[in-house]
């Protein structure tokens, strides 16, 4: 198809590029330059959606990124996204889009049904229907509301393409690039300040681009592109155009988003699609320029009505007609210039609809002077309007000049309230609250003059403010057409459920009204009960006049009714890019223990343990991993197993007041602890409740090692740090976390005191020099080792730490000392296994809810000093008889499994809340043993030994009579660990 | 945000972890009433406007910082190492 | 009038001229029965459930701004009953079931969907630990399934578990809980009430609270002084400011709480998915818009607007198990101010200062809780003790020590 509706001459294109693209499956040509929507129009095609509730036909309505009708999906496949303005996709050779929300196609829409029944489907309808019978409403009404919902399909498959996130620091980010942001980025650029300036279009200029203003006698567009050449010198000025600044959020940070990767079918490769950037910046400039914005009339929302600005901008930017025959239809002297723009088009301009009682001005158009157009005439697009006294004109276009709306957007996200300014009838930014300064359009000068010198001001401003000497940077002279002289309107009567506030979301006049008087009165109630201004466009055309007919339906002024909130984006922005890099495998980083790689060589299982990847097993051929856990364990409590351990956390303590410190910090006591000895110490929160447990040696007479778990380790130190240096300053005590410069190995069974004695041929080892809970540092070929005597298992048992690099040469050191022992490594199940053997507690158990007391160490705190946690420890509640305690239990039916999460409940009792007695926390099945055994907490436990109760696991349809005994089910004497 | 740390200066608040109220003080040692120990740990004044708060720079100096901060514009108008007003306030006291 | 099809379709012939206003907007009388502060949907609840079930009609609520202008309309609308704790699952049980027959009850539409809530375990430690709730949930007479990553795969499609951080490895299914249009609820309530003779007062704000003697006897407001032997505080996001004013020092602080609505697709995901490793939680509303959250922003806040990190590390969660939003974009983030209480479970109780009863500490999860808040409340304060229901959110049980501490990390607000 030819483009016929492209002009000769003129316009910001490349016509030596022709570019091809398909839209609903049929072929075109545009040019490198064009819009999607350019394009489109250059093509003749005006309907390209259907409205979201009555699937009334829609085309363009705005050049900008303010376009509420002409979303489309942009690309097929994986890469498909839904709702995509094409006034802001820029065009490219193999461009595929699609019109959305239709069936079978965009001009035979059968669900435009809706529109016959769009007397019933007025605002909030919903809410009088579809109650009865009340069991419809999933399966019937709301499965059909769901289905004729929502706009654009996703693309249903993972995003292909990548994103990035990056930060950036600046003296002054300057948001626009038009007029007033060159300006003042050329002012504040040349005063040396870094300097940042964005621009959501693919090149600067602005209004620039699409009006006809001269600037020193030339084009308007010209002195843009020089002025973003000197900028693009600058070294200290950064141009970033295809960039939109979305948010502005506090202490003058701000979100932008860089589309990269959206001028093709595919990003570049290595490139990602879109790129996140953390401005901070020192000063904001915002000259995000005005939306104009429409006056609403009977039918207004047929193809062919568009704004204004939009008709002037397709024909001076684009070089496209977006019409024939054109009507003109405003409240201010821009009708004037859009009518020569149109003609200099080749438009023919049938009528200039002023609304205003006198013009200010003479025309050679045919105007008609203080008057409206009452309705758009037409079907699938427009072909005529009929003014107020009945005049009826044909036409195919009606370009629609309201006025503007300044783009208060990013000051208001800042929780500045805009305010309103009944000499341009708009609302202007309110008085900053941030570094900011909003200036041209954007601050209600609309003339480009004022735009320039608001803007050079700001620009000067914002670099002394950053101590840089700036001066205004000589301004071009412009001249360009008349504007202002603004009579507000911003509505016609008329039909008033054909006339269309928000043109996505198909909210009428009518619609307003009805709000307004069914008590949805206030401006948050009417958007919320009539969904305007809630579609993909934000209300950017829809919110002002949607305030004014509200205002004038409650007898009052807008101030007096207020705005809604900005909230950001400014326009919507990718889910993707938010993300950046962090998306599936890469959401959070994995942590690895320096035996990382020396457990895959020896045939690990991993397993996902908080941020760590831990050993789950090391399965030999065609086992399971509870056949390898089994193996594991039965060979550790035989002879040998090591396991590591290196993912603990290590934090050293030095200092006179170390002893008094741990006091402090733990339940029981540490000032008798002895230089060589290690000791279990239990931490508490201070509400009481058990926070962390592991050991601390004492390695020196001023030098501690503390241990904590795993999983708590970042959040024990960032404790510690607070106690000493929030609670008690007082104390000389220094500490550092270790944890990631030491590798731990576990090495545990009855040969462990052989391997390792093999492992320091020199040191004694023998349980009389080196008892359970001995601690000491050790020569390992030069290497410092420390050595503890300490076991999880329960078995005579040492944990052995080397500096991390050496890990893995250690490690296989045991290995290889133990191997005429059958050293069999083992992994976190089997840790698991022998320590619910034992008895001993983990978070599994310790869940952030249970007390010392409860977890069976009451004996362990102390009533002889201060420590986190005492006193809260001793509420009422804590010492209750039906507490759960900490119990064992081991099923009745030795063949039974026991499920952790499981209910503890009487015999005799209906599996009812009242009868709960507690849970099982804890289990596993124990090959030493030959059954299943657990921990868990039952009601007044300790005292119940014996007893039989009822596990009851209702999600997993289980029933088990339990036997509740000690937890220590293997040596519950100590003898194997003292050994 | 940006949170000025006494020691590396402003840095971003996603550099830090948050406390709460750096006002309310622990109970000597030696309390055993139990009412000021569940005010220290339960109550909170809880202000719209100023608030002096502990934020811990934990991915910086790991020191904690005690920030005053407007907790409805979010403005900050300084900061002080918590240690320093730790020791500062046991010398007055 | 009645709202029904047959109303609607009357009306759709005469161009809805008919419809009466949805609630009154009354000048304030000098006394009421009972006042409660807060048009949001616990007060307008609370309001509704005194009229209906106490038949005490002389009631005021009295709202600083606009009817449901807090949490009840910014929150992402997640109506579920999924505790471990008994204390909250027989409070939040007996509002699932009051859900169930709302829109009924007040005759007007609130779209609670009963799409089912999936809690995703990301760990055979948190299967077990969702074991445990569940366990708790039916012990309750609710329902609860456990559901294998099978299963899971087989409900949800669009999440990808091939290719995730923290793999799933279970989860916890509530198929009564889903969600509902939050409007609605507090414009239900408001007319509801209004219709059984309650006075809702909007741009009203309770400047100072009396009392005599120990006891409360009316306020100060914005439109004048109003006298009262029973006032009921629900302005969450606020309590503390309003408990100041009757000498009450609170465990609560105030938070930050964004949440967030893509643009309107047609439909992707049919259930409330919650993944565990992210404190995330995403459905897609009606209009196709997906809705979702996740943690607060983490430092005392009254300004309903929130920062840039907390939008990223939540899109990050959603995009950690759901690449297919990734090109879906992002229309609109928000804040709300959460009453973080120091267990992180509400309080629905009487106070020291008699008359004077205390509806808050609902952290993020108010929403769900809005008609049981409101019944439970209207107990209290008509019968001036508490119900069964709310027995467990009791305001001395951080003294006492009977915590509600589900999330279990401690009198630390901005973890729970």
């Amino acid at each position: 198809m030819s483009q016929d509706f492209r002009l000769a001459e003129g316009g910001l294109i490349d016509r030596e590029r022709h570019l091809h693209f398909k839209f609903d499956g049929r072929r075109y040509t545009g040019f490198a330059g064009d819009s999607l929507a350019a394009a489109l129009l250059a093509n003749g095609v005006r309907l390209v959606g259907r409205s979201f509730k009555y699937h009334r036909p829609r085309g363009v309505v705005t050049c900008g990124s303010n376009e509420p009708n002409a979303l489309v999906e942009l690309r097929t496949g994986a890469r498909k996204a839904p709702n995509m303005p094409a006034t802001t996709i820029e065009l490219y050779e193999g461009l595929v889009a699609s019109s959305q929300n239709r069936w079978p196609s965009v001009n035979f829409d059968l669900l435009s049904v809706n529109n016959i029944l769009a007397p019933v489907f007025v605002a909030g309808f919903y809410y009088k229907t579809f109650m009865w019978p009340a069991s419809w409403w999933e399966p019937v009404y709301e499965r059909f509301i769901r289905r004729a919902a929502g706009l654009g399909r996703a693309s249903g498959a993972p995003d292909p393409d990548r994103y990035e996130r990056a930060n950036l620091h600046c003296d002054v980010l300057v948001v626009g690039g038009g007029p007033a942001g060159l300006a003042a980025a050329l002012t504040a650029g040349r005063a040396g300040a870094r300097v940042v300036i964005c621009d959501e279009g693919p090149r600067l200029g602005g209004s620039l681009l699409s009006e006809r203003i001269r600037l020193n006698g030339e084009a308007g567009w010209r002195w843009a592109g020089e002025a973003a050449l000197e900028l693009a010198g600058l070294p200290n000025v950064r141009v970033m155009t295809g960039t939109t600044v979305f948010g502005y959020y506090d202490h003058n940070t701000l979100g932008a988003v860089e589309r990269v990767g959206e001028k093709g079918p595919r990003p570049p490769e290595h490139m990602p699609r879109e790129r996140m950037w953390h401005i901070d910046a020192g000063q904001v400039v915002i000259a995000a320029g005005a939306l104009e914005r429409p006056i609403v009339f009977t039918n207004n929302d047929l193809p062919g009505v568009m704004l204004a600005s939009a008709a002037r901008g397709y024909v001076n930017r684009y070089a496209v007609r977006p019409g024939s025959r054109a009507v003109v239809f405003g409240n201010n002297e821009d009708i004037y210039a859009t009518a020569d723009d149109l003609t200099a088009g080749g438009v023919e301009v049938v009528g200039v609809v002023d609304s205003r009682a006198k013009a200010a001005q003479s025309s050679s158009h045919p105007v008609y002077q203080a008057q409206r157009v009452v309705r758009a005439l037409g079907w699938r697009s427009v072909t005529g309007v009929e003014l107020g006294d009945g005049t009826k004109l044909n036409c195919d276009l009606v370009a629609v000049a309201g006025g503007w709306n300044p783009a208060v957007h990013l000051s208001s996200q800042t929780g500045v309230r805009p305010v309103w300014n009944s000499e341009a009838a708009a609302f202007l930014p309110g008085e900053p609250r941030q570094a900011e300064a909003s200036v041209g359009a954007a601050a209600g000068y609309f003339a480009t003059s004022d735009a320039l010198d608001t803007g050079a001001a700001a620009g000067k401003a914002a670099a002394e403010a950053r101590g840089r000497k700036a001066k205004i940077a000589d301004l071009p002279v412009a001249e360009e057409p008349r504007h202002g002289g603004l009579e507000a309107l911003w509505y016609v009567p008329g039909r008033d459920k054909r006339s269309f506030i928000d043109l996505q979301h198909d909210v009428t006049v009518s619609d307003v009204k009805l709000a307004e008087r069914e008590g949805y009165r206030s401006v948050e109630h009417m958007k919320r009960y009539t969904t305007l201004g809630m579609a993909t466009d934000q209300g950017k055309t829809a919110n002002i006049p949607g305030l004014a007919i509200l205002a004038e339906a409650r007898g009052q002024d807008i101030p007096e009714v207020g705005t809604t909130v900005f909230r950001p984006p400014y326009t919507p922005v990718s889910l993707g890019v938010f993300a950046g890099y962090n998306r599936q495998q890469n959401f959070q980083p994995v942590r690895r223990s320096p035996l990382h790689e020396w457990g895959e060589a020896h045939g690990a299982v991993f397993m996902e343990a908080g941020p760590w990847m831990r050993i789950q097993a090391f399965p030999r051929d065609g086992e399971d991993i509870m056949a390898a856990t089994n193996r594991e364990v039965e060979a550790t409590r035989r002879s040998v197993g090591m396991c590591d351990v290196s993912t603990l956390g290590r934090i050293d303590l030095q200092g006179p007041d170390v002893a008094e410190f741990l006091n402090r910090l733990y339940c029981n006591g540490w000032k008798t602890l002895p230089v060589g000895k290690a000791r279990y110490g239990l931490m508490l929160r201070e509400d009481g409740i058990v926070f962390d447990d592991g050991t601390t040696s004492r390695l020196g007479e001023n030098h501690y090692l503390m241990t904590t778990t795993t999983g708590q380790a970042p959040l024990v130190m960032t404790h510690m740090e607070y106690c000493h240096q929030v609670l008690w300053p007082e104390l000389d005590v220094t500490f550092v976390s270790v944890s990631d410069q030491w590798a731990g190995v576990a090495v545990a069974g009855p040969k462990s005191r052989a391997v390792l004695q093999k492992v320091f041929p020199e040191a004694d080892l023998s349980n009389e020099a080196f008892p359970f809970l001995a601690a000491g540092e050790f020569d390992l070929g030069g290497l410092p080792a420390r050595l503890f005597r300490i076991t999880f298992s329960g078995e005579l048992g040492y944990e052995l730490n080397v500096p991390a690099d050496y890990g893995p040469a250690v490690a296989d050191m045991i290995l290889e000392a133990g191997e005429e022992f059958g050293i069999t490594p083992y992994g976190l199940e089997a840790l698991d296994v022998m320590r619910i053997e034992k008895g001993h507690v983990t978070h599994a158990d310790l869940d952030g809810r249970v007390t010392a007391a409860d977890a069976g160490f009451g004996k362990m705190m102390s009533t002889k000093k201060d420590y986190i946690g005492r006193r809260l420890a001793e509420r009422p509640a804590f010492s209750e008889a039906r507490r759960p305690r900490f119990v064992g239990l081991r099923p009745v039916d030795r063949n039974s499994r026991l499920h952790a999460g499981a209910h503890l409940l009487p015999q005799g009792t209906t599996d009812s809340i009242e009868h709960d007695e507690g849970y099982i926390s804890s289990a596993a099945y124990s090959p030493t043993l030959g059954h299943w055994i657990a921990l868990g907490f039952l009601a007044n436990g300790h005292e119940r030994l014996g007893e039989v109760v009822r596990m009851v696991d209702l999600v997993r349809g289980l029933e088990v009579p339990v036997e509740v005994v000690s937890q220590h089910f293997v040596d519950p004497e100590g003898e194997r660990q003292n050994a | 945000m940006r949170i000025p740390c006494p020691l590396c200066g402003d840095r971003d608040s996603g550099e830090f972890t948050y406390l709460g109220d750096a006002t309310v003080r622990r109970p000597p040692a030696d309390e055993t009433d139990l009412e000021p120990w569940f005010e220290f740990v339960y109550l909170r004044d809880n202000p719209k406007g100023w608030h002096k708060e502990l934020w811990h720079h934990g991915q910086g100096c790991r020191a904690w910082v005690a920030v005053e901060r407007d907790t409805l514009t979010h403005e900050v108008f300084g900061s002080q190492l918590a240690r320093e007003r730790a020791i500062a306030e046991d010398e007055r006291a | 009038m009645r709202y029904s099809i047959g109303r609607l379709l009357h009306q759709a012939l005469r161009g809805h001229r008919d419809w009466p206003e949805a609630w009154r907007s009354p000048e304030p009388k000098a006394e009421y029965d009972v006042i409660i502060v807060g048009g949001g949907g616990h007060g307008l609840a609370t309001a509704f459930y005194l009229a209906k079930v106490h038949g005490i009609t002389n009631v005021a609520v009295l709202e600083k701004g606009y009817l449901g202008g807090g949490n009840v309309g910014r929150n992402t609308t997640i109506v579920r009953a999924n505790y471990m704790l008994p204390g909250n699952e027989r409070f939040y049980a007996h509002s699932l079931k009051l859900w169930e027959s709302l829109s009924q009850e007040l005759n007007f539409n609130v779209m609670f969907s009963q799409r089912g809530v999936l809690n995703l375990a990301h760990s055979d430690a948190q299967v077990d630990a969702f074991a445990r709730r569940g366990n708790s949930m039916r012990l309750h007479g609710e329902d609860a399934e456990l559901l294998d990553p099978e299963e899971i795969r087989r409900m949800v499609p669009c999440l990808d578990l091939d290719n995730a951080r923290f793999p799933v490895y279970g989860g916890l299914l509530q198929r009564r809980a889903g969600n509902a249009r939050h409007d609605a609820v507090a414009w239900g309530f408001a007319r509801g009430a209004d219709r059984l003779g309650v006075d809702i007062i909007e741009n009203c704000e309770v400047t100072s609270i009396h009392r005599e003697g120990g006891r409360v006897t009316g306020v100060d407001t914005t439109r004048g002084a109003i006298k009262a032997a029973k006032i009921g505080l629900a302005v969450a996001g606020h309590t503390s400011k309003l408990a100041e004013m009757a000498g009450l020092r609170l465990p609560i602080e105030s938070h930050l709480l964004q949440a967030f609505v893509s643009e309107a697709v047609k439909p992707v995901i049919d259930q409330v998915v919650t993944f565990a490793a992210g404190h995330f939680y995403i459905s897609q509303s009606d209009k196709g818009g997906l809705v979702f959250g996740a943690s607060l922003d983490g430092y005392n806040s009254y300004a309903a607007r929130g920062n840039l990190p907390a939008v990223e590390h939540t899109i990050e969660a959603a995009m950690s198990l759901m690449p297919v939003v990734g090109r879906l974009r992002l229309l609109r983030h928000w804040g709300g101010i959460m009453d973080m209480s120091m267990d992180g479970s509400p309080i629905i109780d009487k106070t020291p200062v008699e008359g004077l009863y205390l509806n808050g500490g609902w952290c993020y999860g108010g929403f769900k809780a809005t008609p049981g808040s409101g019944w439970s409340f209207a107990y209290t304060i008509a019968r001036d003790e508490v119900h069964e229901t709310n027995s467990g959110l009791r305001l001395d049980r951080f003294r006492s020590g009977h915590l509600l501490d589900e999330e279990a990390s401690g009198p630390v607000p901005n973890l729970h």
